[in-house]
C-alpha cells in the first residue's frame, strides 16, 4: 500500500488516514495506482498539437484525394496539414537548432527541406511524413542558402534539387539524395542572388555579385554543372545586395546608398546597367528605398518611407507605377494559374476588416477576385499570406488564402469566409502563471451545467453496469464518453478539489491567453497593445507574466490580474513594457512602457492593502523601482526594506554580486519608488578553471510541509530550509562545450551551495570527469542535478541534502512538548549556519531536457521529480530514489522507513511516464501547481505542443478514485439496511414463535 | 426448558400419614437421640453452609481476579503473532489489548457482584483483578509504543512543526530575457 511512499511518521494524522485508505482499499479493493489503465486517458489529461507560426507553405493540391498544405515554421517543425480542416497529418520537429531555410515539393511524392543553414537536406515521404532520404552538404561560408526544386524536366525521370549558397551550387538527385554534381565557383566573394531555368533548356542561370560592385552571370550545364558561359560586369557606384528577378534576363538591384534602382540586363554575355531615377514615379521621394521580395514576373515593389509601391518593368530602363499600398499589408509569391497567366494576392488591413486582392499579370489594373472579411482585432495584423488556387465549377479561377496573423495563428479563408483556423502561437509559450476561477455563486446554477436527476441515475446505472461487467461494447463506449465529457471538469467554477483553474500564457506574439485545465480550451485571449510594434516602441517581445493581484480578503469583489512584463527591443538598457491584465476577461486594465529598462524582475512577499503584489523591477542600471506606485505599497515596503536584498548572476563576467537597497539621497518626489542598490557581497569565480554554467533556487511559492526529517529509530534532523537557497554549477571552460570535446581530465563541475542573503558558501564539492549540459532543480532542502560523466559515458544525477547542525540539540521531548525549543529562523547577521551536507550520485540513462518537481498544496505529500526525456515525455521519478541516505543493506527500520537498497544507476520504470503514450513535442518546461486536494499536483508541460494532466505522488490517499461506483456504495447501503429490517422482522417472529411453545 | 430449577423450594406438602408431630406416640426415638438436640444441629448444618458458601464464594472471586492472567498470556501471544509493523491486524489487536483491561476496570464492581459477602474479602481480590488489567494495559500500551504510535519521541512533535518563517528575502538572478 501507499504507506511507504510516504515520509514515515510524518502526522499521527497521516497514519490514521491512511489506516482508513486501508480499510477502504480492502472493503471496495480499488486499485489504486501510480500508472494509467487505457479507458483512464484523457479523463485528466489533454494534450495539444501545435506547429508554431509558419514560415513557408506548399500546397498540394493537384490531384484528387487529400488536399493538403505542407508547412515549415519557426519552431522547426515541417507539417501536413488538412486543407479542410486544419488538422495535422503529419508533423516531424527537428532540432533545436536546426532551423528550417525552405521546404518544397519534388517529384511530387516528397517534402524536401533545407535546414541548419543550407547544411542539411531532408526528404520526407508526402502522404506519411516518413524520412525518405537526408544528405549532409559542406557548407563552408555562413551565407544564406536558398533551395531551387528544377520544375519538371524530364517527367518520370530524376529530378535534381539545387541549393545555393555563397560561391557554391549542390545538386542532387531527387531520388535519393546523393549529390549529382557540386560546383565552387571559384571566386572567393561571391554570394549568387538567383537560380533560374530559362524555359525548356538544360542551362541553369546563375545571377550574383561579387564584393559591392560587379554582377555576375553563369550558365551552368543542368546535367553535369560545367561553367557553359560567364559574364560580368561591374557598376561603379556598386550595390547593396538586394536584388529581385523580373525577368528571365533582368534584375533589379538596389545601390549602394539604397537610394536608386539599377536595372541590369543581361543577354548573351552583354551586361547593361541602367540607373532608374524614382522621383519620376514619386514626385516628392527622398530617403530610402527597400526592395520586397516579390517572386512575381515583371512586378517590383519597393518601400519608400513606409508606403509599399508596387511597379510594373516594362523593359530595361522603364518602370510603371502600378499601386501605392499602405501598411499594414502582405503579399503572396507568384502563383501559375496556367503557362502565361500569374496571380498574386495583395492583402490590406483595414482596423478589423481585411481586403483580399488577387491580381493577374494579364491586367494589373483590375483584380481577379476582391474580397473583404472580418477579423478578430486580439489576431492583429496579417504577417504572410499564401494563395492557392483552384478550377470553380464555371471553369474560373476560385482562390485559398493561407494566412499567418500577426499572433502567429493560422487561418484558411476560402470565398470571404475563415474555413479554419489555428491557434499556433501556444507553440512558443514564453512563460505562464495561473489563477483561480471564480467561486459558485447563487446566481450561477447548478442545474444548468449538471443534468437533470434522471440522467445522472442513468450515468450512473450504466457505470454500475460497466463494474459489474454486465455492460455490452456498446454501453462500455458509452461509458467512456460520459466519462471523458463529464461536464464537471469543464465549468467555469472553482471546485472543491482545485483542479479547475485558468493557466495564464505568455506567447512570443505577445498575445495572453488563458486556458482551461479541464480540457485546454482558449478562455480567452488578448493580443498586448503594448506589445506590438508601434512607433514608440519598434521591437518589442514578451518576457514573463507573474501573478499581481489575487484578491483574498480584502478586496474581493475584485477580479485577480496578471503582470505581463516586456521590453522594447533587445538590449539590456530598452525600456520596460508593463500590462496589467484582468485574469477572468482578459481586459488590459492598465499597460505603460516604463521610463526605466528591465534587468531583474523581483515579485516580493508583499501585498499592499488592495492585495497587489510588490514587485520590484531592476533595472540596467542597479536602480530598483517599486511597483504598484502607491504610498501605500510603499508603507509596505520601507516596513521590510532592510530585510529585502538581492543577487544577479553575471555569467559573462563569471560574478554573483549581492545588493541591499537603500533610498536615494536626494529625496525627490518623482523619484520616491526608485531605490539604489548596495553592493554587499561579490562571489568571483576564477575564469581559468570555472565557468557558470546553470543556476537554480526553489520556487517561491513552495511550501514546506516541515523542518524535521525523522529518520530511522526516531531520531530527528533538521533541514535546513531556507528560501534563499541558490545553487551554481560551475564547468571547466575546456569542458564547457559539447559532450566529447573535452577529456575526462580535463572536464570539472562544481556545485556550489550559496546563501544569497549573506553571500556565504555553504557547500561546494567537485565531480571530477564531468561535464555539462547540467539541469538542476531546488525544492526544500535539496536539490538535485543531471550532467554528464565523461569517465563512466553516461548521464549521471547527483542529489545534496543540506540539514541544519545547529538546530540539532532541539530533541528533548520535554521541551518540544512544553514549547521551549528555539526553532525559529535566525537573522543572517547574527548566527553563522551549520549546516550538513549528504550527497549521492547516480546513473541515470536519459539525456534531459527540462526538469522539475511536484508541489502540492501543504508540502505533505511525497516529492516527485519531472524529467523531460530527449523523447519529449515526461518520467516521474519518486524522490525516494534520490534519497542520499540510501545504502547497500539498509538496515530493518531504514527498510521500514521506505529507504530504497542503492543502486548504481535510477530506474526507468515505462509505467512512470506521466504523458503516458503521448509525446509533447520540443518540450521546453514543465510547470507544477498545487491543487486543493492535497495528494495531487497539477502538471502543464509545454513546448511545441502542450500537455496538462495532475498527478498524485503518493496516489490519491484523500479522495476516492474518480471510477468509484457511488451507485455500487448506495446499494451495498440499501441491501443493507433492507437486509437489517427483514432480519428483525424474522427474529421477531421467531421469539413470538417461541414463546408460545 | 428447565426454569426453576435453580429456584430453592417455597413449599412442599407431604401427603404421607406417619408423620414427625404423630410418631413420637406410636414409635419411641431410638436410644441417644434427642429431638431436642437435632435444632441445633440444624442451625450447625446452615452455618456450615453459609461458610462453605463463603468459602466459595471467596474462592470464586480470587478465581475470578485471576482470571486476566489467562487473557494476558493470551494477549501476549496474540502481540507477539501481531508483529510490530502498522497493519489491520496488529492494529486491532493493540486496540482490543488496551479496550479489554479499560472496560475490565470499569466494571470491577460488577463482576464482584456476586461475590459480595460480609464475611469475604473482596478486596484482595479485586485488589489483583486491577492490578492484572492494568498489567495488561500496560501490554497494550507497550505495543502501542512498539508499534510507534505513542509520542515519546522528539520525532512525534517536530514533525509537524512548521519551517519558520524567514525575516529576509532575496530575490534577483539571471537577467531577464
Amino acid at each position: 500500500m501507499g504507506s511507504s511512499h510516504l515520509r514515515p511518521r510524518t502526522a499521527m494524522a497521516i497514519r490514521a488516514r491512511l489506516g482508513f485508505v486501508i480499510l477502504l482499499s480492502l472493503f471496495f479493493s480499488a486499485t489504486l495506482s501510480t500508472a494509467l489503465y487505457e479507458d483512464q486517458v484523457g479523463l485528466a489529461d489533454w494534450h495539444h498539437k501545435y506547429i508554431g507560426k509558419v514560415k513557408h507553405a506548399v500546397f498540394h493540391t493537384q490531384k484528387t484525394g487529400r488536399k493538403r498544405v505542407v508547412v515549415s515554421t519557426e519552431e522547426n517543425v515541417v507539417a501536413s496539414l488538412d486543407l479542410r480542416t486544419g488538422f495535422i497529418f503529419w508533423r516531424n520537429v527537428l532540432g533545436k537548432n536546426d532551423h528550417i531555410d525552405q521546404v518544397d515539393i519534388a517529384l511530387g511524392k516528397y517534402v524536401v527541406t533545407l535546414s541548419s543553414g543550407g547544411s542539411i537536406l531532408r526528404a520526407w515521404n508526402l502522404p506519411d511524413g516518413q524520412m525518405i532520404w537526408e544528405s549532409t552538404l559542406p557548407v563552408s561560408t555562413l551565407s544564406k542558402s536558398s533551395l531551387y526544386v528544377l520544375a519538371n524536366m524530364n517527367v518520370g525521370k530524376d529530378n535534381l534539387i539545387l541549393v545555393f549558397g555563397g560561391s557554391s551550387i549542390h545538386a542532387l538527385s531527387s531520388m535519393d539524395g546523393q549529390i549529382v554534381w557540386r560546383k565552387e565557383l571559384s571566386i572567393d566573394s561571391l554570394e549568387i542572388q538567383q537560380i533560374f531555368q530559362p524555359h525548356d533548356s538544360d542551362i541553369i542561370n546563375a545571377v550574383g555579385f561579387v564584393g559591392s560592385s560587379e554582377f555576375v552571370v553563369y550558365q551552368i550545364s543542368y546535367r553535369t554543372g560545367e561553367v557553359m558561359q560567364q559574364s560580368k560586369a561591374s557598376f561603379e557606384s556598386g550595390f547593396c545586395g538586394e536584388a529581385s528577378l523580373v525577368f528571365d534576363n533582368l534584375v533589379v538591384a538596389l545601390d549602394a546608398s539604397k537610394s536608386s534602382l539599377v536595372s541590369i540586363s543581361f543577354k548573351n554575355e552583354v551586361i547593361n546597367f541602367h540607373q532608374i531615377n524614382l522621383s519620376d514615379l514619386v514626385p516628392d521621394f527622398s530617403g530610402k528605398v527597400t526592395l520586397l521580395p516579390l517572386k512575381f514576373n515583371g512586378m517590383l515593389a519597393i518601400e519608400i518611407a513606409s508606403s509599399i509601391l508596387l511597379l510594373r518593368v516594362k523593359g530595361a530602363n522603364e518602370l510603371e507605377f502600378v499601386e501605392k499600398i499602405s501598411h499594414p499589408f502582405a503579399f503572396s509569391d507568384a502563383l501559375p494559374l496556367s503557362k502565361e497567366q500569374q496571380a498574386f494576392a495583395i492583402l490590406q488591413h483595414d482596423e478589423s476588416k481585411i481586403h483580399f486582392k488577387v491580381k493577374s499579370d494579364n491586367d494589373l489594373r483590375n483584380e481577379i477576385l476582391k474580397e473583404t472579411i472580418q477579423m478578430d482585432s486580439q489576431r492583429g495584423n496579417i504577417e504572410k499570406v499564401f494563395i492557392n488556387n483552384y478550377i470553380r465549377t464555371d471553369r474560373t479561377h476560385g482562390f485559398r488564402f493561407l494566412v499567418v496573423m500577426e499572433d502567429h495563428s493560422l487561418l484558411l479563408i476560402q470565398q470571404g469566409e475563415i474555413v479554419w483556423s489555428r491557434e499556433d502561437g501556444l507553440a512558443s509559450i514564453v512563460d505562464s502563471t495561473t489563477s483561480e476561477l471564480p467561486v459558485e455563486k447563487e446566481g450561477v446554477s447548478v442545474a444548468e451545467v449538471e443534468h437533470n436527476l434522471f440522467e445522472w441515475l442513468k450515468g450512473h446505472l450504466l457505470k454500475l453496469k460497466g463494474t459489474l461487467m454486465l455492460a455490452s461494447p456498446d454501453e462500455v463506449a458509452a461509458i467512456q464518453a460520459i466519462r471523458l465529457k463529464s461536464s464537471e471538469k469543464n465549468k467555469m467554477t472553482r471546485d472543491h478539489n482545485g483542479f479547475r483553474k485558468l493557466i495564464i500564457v505568455l506567447t512570443r506574439a505577445g498575445k495572453v491567453l488563458a486556458l482551461h485545465t479541464g480540457d485546454g480550451r482558449v478562455v480567452w485571449s488578448v493580443l498586448l497593445p503594448a506589445l506590438r510594434r508601434s512607433e514608440t516602441c519598434g521591437n518589442p517581445f514578451a518576457l514573463r507574466v507573474y501573478q499581481w493581484q489575487v484578491p483574498h480578503h480584502h478586496a474581493m469583489h475584485e477580479n485577480p490580474s496578471v503582470l505581463v512584463v516586456g521590453r522594447c527591443g533587445h538590449g539590456f538598457d530598452a525600456p520596460g513594457i508593463f500590462s496589467i491584465v484582468d485574469s477572468y476577461t482578459g481586459k488590459v486594465q492598465n499597460s505603460l512602457i516604463l521610463e526605466h529598462s528591465v534587468s531583474h524582475i523581483m515579485p516580493l512577499p508583499l501585498t499592499d492593502s488592495t492585495e497587489q503584489r510588490l514587485h520590484l523591477i531592476i533595472d540596467a542600471k542597479l536602480q530598483a523601482h517599486l511597483y504598484p506606485k502607491n504610498s501605500d505599497s510603499l508603507k509596505h515596503f520601507f516596513n521590510e526594506m532592510p530585510n529585502i536584498y538581492w543577487y544577479s548572476v553575471e555569467v559573462e563576467k563569471n560574478k554573483i554580486k549581492g545588493y541591499s537597497l537603500e533610498s536615494k539621497a536626494e529625496l525627490d518626489t518623482a523619484e520616491e519608488y526608485v531605490f539604489q542598490a548596495k553592493e554587499l557581497w561579490s562571489i568571483i569565480f576564477p575564469s581559468e578553471s570555472e565557468k557558470i554554467a546553470v543556476t537554480a533556487t526553489r520556487k517561491m511559492n513552495e511550501i514546506v510541509h516541515t523542518q524535521a526529517k525523522v529518520v530511522a529509530d526516531q531520531d530527528v534532523m533538521y533541514k535546513y530550509v531556507s528560501k534563499n537557497i541558490l545553487f551554481v554549477a560551475t564547468v571547466a571552460p575546456k569542458a564547457a562545450g559539447e559532450i566529447g570535446s573535452a577529456t575526462p581530465e580535463e572536464a570539472l563541475l562544481y556545485a556550489y551551495l550559496i546563501d544569497t542573503v549573506s553571500g556565504r558558501i555553504l557547500h561546494r564539492v567537485c565531480h571530477q570527469g564531468a561535464q555539462g549540459p547540467v539541469h538542476a532543480v531546488v525544492s526544500e532542502n535539496w536539490v538535485v542535478y543531471h550532467y554528464f560523466n565523461l569517465r563512466a559515458h553516461r548521464y549521471e544525477m547527483s542529489v545534496i541534502e543540506i540539514y541544519d547542525q545547529s538546530r540539532a540539540d532541539n530533541k528533548d521531548v520535554w521541551k518540544l512538548v512544553l514549547g521551549k525549543h528555539n526553532l525559529t529562523a535566525p537573522v543572517s547577521l547574527y548566527s553563522r549556519p551549520d549546516v550538513m551536507v549528504k550527497s549521492q550520485s547516480y546513473f541515470f540513462t536519459h539525456s534531459v531536457k527540462s526538469m522539475a518537481v511536484t508541489a502540492t498544496a501543504k508540502g505533505i505529500t511525497s516529492k516527485q521529480l519531472l524529467i523531460g526525456t530527449i523523447g519529449d515525455q515526461v518520467l516521474a521519478l519518486d524522490k525516494r530514489f534520490l534519497d542520499p541516505r540510501r545504502s547497500v543493506n539498509p538496515t530493518q527500520s531504514e527498510k521500514e522507513e521506505g529507504i530504497i537498497p542503492l543502486t548504481d544507476s535510477l530506474p526507468i520504470v515505462p509505467q512512470s511516464y506521466i504523458t503516458h503514450s503521448l509525446q509533447v513535442e520540443g518540450l521546453r518546461s514543465m510547470v507544477t501547481i498545487p491543487a486543493k486536494l492535497e495528494s495531487t499536483t497539477l502538471v502543464f508541460s509545454y513546448g511545441v505542443d502542450l500537455f496538462f494532466t495532475r498527478i498524485a505522488p503518493s496516489r490519491t490517499y484523500d479522495s476516492l478514485t474518480e471510477d468509484f461506483s457511488y451507485a455500487l456504495l448506495l446499494i451495498t447501503i440499501v441491501v443493507l439496511v433492507a437486509a437489517i429490517f427483514v432480519t428483525w422482522a424474522l427474529s421477531e417472529k421467531k421469539e413470538l414463535k417461541e414463546k408460545w411453545r | 426448558m428447565e426454569k426453576g430449577k435453580g429456584l430453592a423450594r417455597r413449599w412442599a406438602v407431604e401427603f404421607a400419614e406417619n408423620s414427625y408431630s404423630s410418631s413420637p406416640v406410636d414409635v419411641p426415638d431410638p436410644m441417644g437421640f434427642s429431638r431436642s438436640s437435632s435444632d441445633p444441629d440444624d442451625a450447625n448444618a446452615s452455618r456450615q453452609k453459609k461458610e462453605a458458601e463463603a468459602a466459595w464464594k471467596a474462592q470464586k472471586a480470587w478465581e475470578v481476579a485471576q482470571a486476566p492472567v489467562k487473557n494476558l498470556l493470551m494477549m501476549g501471544f496474540m502481540m507477539w503473532m501481531a508483529g510490530s509493523t502498522v497493519h489491520l491486524f496488529s492494529i486491532g489487536i493493540t486496540f482490543s489489548a488496551l479496550w479489554q483491561p479499560i472496560s475490565a476496570l470499569q466494571g470491577v464492581g460488577k463482576v464482584f457482584e456476586p461475590y459480595k459477602d460480609p464475611r469475604v474479602d473482596t478486596l484482595a481480590p479485586k485488589l489483583l483483578f486491577i492490578a492484572l488489567n492494568l498489567a495488561g494495559l500496560v501490554l497494550g500500551i507497550w505495543k502501542l509504543n512498539t508499534l510507534g504510535l505513542l509520542p515519546t519521541h522528539a520525532s512525534d512533535w517536530v514533525s509537524s512543526l512548521p519551517p519558520a518563517s524567514e525575516v529576509e528575502y532575496a530575490g534577483g538572478g539571471l537577467p531577464v530575457h
